[in-house]
């Protein structure tokens, strides 16, 4: 298929700035909270202080007795009106154990944060107040914050599954049986390995928000919720509630940055609707950044334990991975489907024969649930098999990068059928590699650090790297039901060309700062051959686009996009048989470009494409069978993932005395295949980048062994601040995607998927000559110190 | 109680109680939303305002202390129906995604330019200590307030 790229004229791939800036910099913009509904009222939820414990008996008559308040409910008041338990889309294996969860918990709390009691009042103020007037009873119960003794099932969480564990998923594939062993007991050398993903909280800006408006005797509710999936939240609150689906609308209004945080169903969502339909009267809830470090899901968490083989020459030659998942204390969305987004990338970017050992045991502990967080599984993985080969170039004494060569699939072997079975569309490693080591100056880099890395120097420097793999565009249905996830993976879109020639493009997506609006309407300005100006973008509205599946997983343009550029070419295929019917021609002698039909050969016969969808409106002079109107209606399930990739370096200088790593440059070459706006693609790796190097650097969600959750707010968790991170230098490879006819291939987790692992291998490299080669997340002040004096009182 | 303040150029006077932050006086009394609420421990800078010319969070304030004060939100920039040129080089250096920090980041960046009208790279990522963007990695804000700053 042929690629935009050659075309004249291309609206794609400029770098057009975005439509959705001026209501957001202006106040304009309406989030959630912003919303202004009268009669409403304010949900306030009483959480558990508690990681574990019974709860022996709730009071609150001295909280109905407060000012303002409407109503109070306990999870048993509340129970009948749940027709299921909350939602887990994916039941990973048959036998996976799912305990029961409620909106409100019923019997036992699970985790510091758990809701136990719900508040009607009139206003905000009113409805937290009446909190400090409910008196629960609890019976204290052991806390559970490590995932080993979780484990052991010395103390059970959920008493009725008889254990803390939840499943153990095995991708085991092997090109005969016993080869996996067989490559480590004959290995010139390998490594084995662990690290700690540490937990990690979204921290989106915008903390969530809702309100559910009921309309009594019409008998719609619409729900307004800071959302990154409207659709999925319209089925699964239908399906929870026991409420027609149809008569449900979800609106996501602007949404202040999700990062896997707002993919999820969440209680407060399904207590706003359920108790608004109670009250007969709209009900508003916001969360307050303290109770959303505990409310809203955590991500990462896991124990990794990677083995790497390898010939003499450093050729891979098997992989096994031994997982430890932290699911918290229940299953949310998709919480157990995550550590499995990155079962097939713990081979990374190498040329792996078929032998690859891959088993996860995922187990519930007494913290906040866990769920997708930006990435999703994918740079843990990158992470394991980075460092890994770091570690594996360190055994051998060669250069990491030398290593990784001898182990790159290489250009000419793409479509590479990877041992998993998955097929690699396109890539280039070498090429990604290479230009982001000019822009190091990789031999200068080296020849520095062996002047200034000299026994005694406080400060050090060291360079690491990284290549990746972002298995995305999540993802073919056929793919996902042999995985076991409850949905597919298409994406719909629909374009209209209006009376005047003016388009409206209805897309599935729905972006939390993306800027979808202005790429999409690029892409239909595109195929159609008109101004971007004259496409106007709808979605996030399940009124408006009532098929969807919402902006997850760096999905939106390698499916939504996709599906728009698909619905364009339906609306010419129809608008081509108008236009031969008015230039009494056949069809097929018709050709399209800049928006005209013109007959081959005779371009001055010719009708645009504006004249047709008018002719299509008054249908006066419509051929047979053909119906009023140009609209089509497009639905994309794409045949494979794409396969993005790319290579980071990063140089950091660390003051030894003091422990601090200072990023001295990072850089970022991405290959996301064709590029339909530049700007917007560098501003997704600068993010994504920042993000993966605050795991690396600041960020961990700390709980001591109560169970109580250490860093409950920005004071506590170190969301680092412009002053605490580098300028960033952004390059690109443009490898096309075969799989799609745009080329894309997504590129929202890019650089969280590059970045982690980049920036410990430069941090390790650093001080690997004073014998550190070993360092968990964050390379904090302190860690990166105390890993210092252990390494050098152990010489 | 009763408080007094101008608003973007507008004099107001709201009953409130007296533990009312001047950001909820701004967005439930004045009815302007605009400015945002990120956290509650005057961490974010997502409320950030201009009180008497000078940019603060929001947050940190009752009511009751700007009283008698004029405040400067971020609707209150455009002028004529044209964005203020900081709000317009955000625009043009893709300087936001999600927008959420953008009305405090960009009262506290006019304030930044305010005292140090040509700093450095370095200056402008010091001065934006108080302002978190999650989705930005901060290299595109520094741009648009080094972009404002050449104009
Ligand atoms: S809301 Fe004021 S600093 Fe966060
Ligand atoms: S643009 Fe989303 S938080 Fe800054």
């Amino acid at each position: 298929m042929s690629i935009t790229q050659e075309r004249t004229n291309s609206i794609i791939g400029t770098r057009m700035l975005r439509r959705e800036d001026p209501a957001l910099l202006t106040g304009e913009a309406k989030f959630t909270n912003d919303l202004v509904i009268p009669g409403a009222l304010h949900l306030a939820v009483l959480r558990s202080p508690y990681a574990h414990a019974r709860i022996k008996s709730i009071n609150v008559s001295d909280a109905l007795a407060m000012p303002g308040v409407v109503a109070v409910y306990t999870g048993k008041d509340l129970r009948d009106a749940w027709a299921a338990p909350m939602p887990c889309a994916w039941p990973v294996t048959p036998d996976m154990k799912n305990p029961a969860h409620f909106p409100l918990a019923l019997d036992k709390v699970c985790y510091v944060g758990d809701g136990v009691v719900a508040v009607l009042a009139n206003s905000e103020t009113e409805s937290r107040d009446a909190l400090d007037a409910i008196d629960v009873a609890y019976e204290p119960l052991q806390a559970i914050t490590d995932l080993e003794v979780a484990l052991s099932d010395k103390t059970i969480i959920h008493e009725d599954l008889g254990t803390n564990k939840s499943y153990t998923w095995n991708l085991k594939v092997e090109a005969t049986e016993g080869a996996v062993d067989e490559a480590f007991k004959n290995a010139a050398f390998s490594v084995s390995e662990r690290y700690i993903q540490q937990r990690l909280i979204p921290m989106a800006m915008e903390p969530r928000a809702v309100v559910a408006v009921p309309q009594p005797f019409g008998g719609d509710i619409t729900l307004y919720s800071a959302t990154q999936v409207p659709h999925i939240l319209k089925v699964m609150t239908a399906i929870t509630l026991g409420i027609p689906e149809h008569q449900l609308r979800v609106v996501a209004p602007s949404v202040g940055g999700g990062f896997g945080s707002k993919l999820d169903v969440y209680a407060e969502e399904l207590l706003c609707v359920a108790l608004s339909r109670k009250h007969g009267a709209p009900v508003r809830w916001v969360e307050e950044r303290s109770e959303n470090t505990q409310a809203t899901i955590h991500g990462r968490g896991q124990i990794q334990n990677i083995e790497l083989a390898a010939d003499k020459d450093g050729k891979l030659t098997a992989v096994r991975v031994r997982l430890i998942g932290d699911m918290g204390a229940y299953l949310q969305l998709v919480t157990p489907g995550v550590p499995l987004l990155g079962a097939f990338l713990y081979a990374g970017v190498y040329d792996l024969p078929v032998a690859y050992d891959f088993s996860c045991t995922s187990v519930f502990t007494t913290m906040t649930p866990t769920d997708a967080y930006r990435g999703a599984g994918r740079p843990e993985a990158t992470y394991a098999i980075e460092v890994a080969m770091d570690a594996l170039a360190r055994k051998m004494n060669i250069d990491p990068y030398e290593l990784r060569k001898r182990n790159y699939i290489k250009k000419e072997q793409f479509p590479y059928t990877a041992f998993s079975g998955l097929t690699y569309d396109s890539g280039d490693h070498l090429a990604a590699a290479e230009k982001a080591m000019g822009h190091a100056d990789y031999a200068a880099v080296r020849k520095k650090q062996a002047t200034q890395n000299v026994a005694g120097a406080r400060k050090r420097l060291g360079i690491g790297m990284t290549s990746y793999f972002e298995m995305c565009g999540l993802a073919p249905s056929r793919v996902l039901a042999s995985l076991n996830y409850g949905a597919g993976g298409w994406e719909s879109a629909t374009v209209r060309v209006l009376p005047t020639s003016k388009v409206q493009v209805v897309t599935g997506t729905s972006p939390h700062g993306q800027g979808h609006e202005t790429s999409w309407a690029m892409i239909a300005a595109e195929k159609l051959g008109v101004a971007p100006e004259d496409v106007d973008v709808l979605h996030s509205d399940t009124a408006i686009a009532p098929l969807g599946l919402d902006t997850y997983g760096s999905r939106s343009l390698a499916v939504g996009g996709v599906a728009i550029a698909g619905a364009c070419d339906k609306v010419i295929d129809k608008a081509r048989l108008i236009a031969a019917h008015q230039l009494e021609c056949a069809a097929e002698d018709l050709e399209f470009a800049q928006g005209t039909f013109s007959v081959k050969g005779s371009p001055d016969k010719a009708v645009p494409l504006a004249a047709i969808a008018f002719a299509a409106f008054t249908a006066h002079n419509l051929p047979d069978g053909v119906e009023p109107n140009l609209e089509a209606q497009y639905t994309h399930d794409p045949k494979n993932f794409s396969w993005p990739f790319g290579a980071h370096i990063c140089i950091v200088e660390i003051d030894t005395e003091t422990g601090k790593v200072d990023v001295l440059k990072y850089i970022a070459v991405d290959d996301c295949g064709i590029q339909i706006n530049p700007l917007i693609v560098e501003g997704q790796v600068h993010g994504g980048v920042v993000q993966g190097l605050a795991q690396a650097l600041y960020e961990e969600a700390v709980y001591d062994t109560d169970g109580n959750l250490k860093t409950t707010n920005l004071a506590e968790y170190l969301v680092p601040a412009a002053c605490d991170v580098p300028p960033i230098t952004t390059d690109f490879t443009v490898t096309p995607s075969p799989t799609n006819q745009l080329g894309v291939k997504g590129v929202g987790e890019a650089g969280t998927i590059g970045a982690a692992s980049t920036v410990m291998n430069a941090v390790i490299d650093a001080l690997s000559g004073l014998g550190v080669t070993k360092l968990d997340m964050p390379a904090s002040p302190n860690n990166v110190w105390k890993a210092i004096q252990a390494a050098q009182g152990g010489k | 109680m009763k408080v007094s303040i101008t608003i973007n150029g507008s004099a107001q006077s709201h009953d409130v109680e007296p533990r009312t932050l001047l950001v909820h006086y701004i967005r439930d009394q004045a009815k302007l939303t605009g400015t945002n609420i990120g956290c509650d421990t005057s961490s974010c800078g997502a409320c950030t305002v201009h009180l008497d010319g000078e940019a603060a969070k929001s947050c940190t304030i009752l009511a009751a202390q700007a009283d008698g004060g004029a405040v400067t939100t971020i609707e209150g920039l455009a002028t004529n129906g044209e964005m203020h040129p900081m709000q317009k080089a955000f625009m043009e250096n893709h300087g936001l995604q999600c927008g959420y920090c953008t009305p405090g980041m960009v009262m506290a960046a006019i304030g930044l330019l305010n005292e140090n009208p040509k700093p450095t790279d370095e200056e402008v990522r010091l001065g934006l200590e108080g302002n978190l963007c999650r989705c930005t990695g901060y290299h595109n804000i520094v741009k648009s307030v080094l972009a404002a700053a050449n104009k």
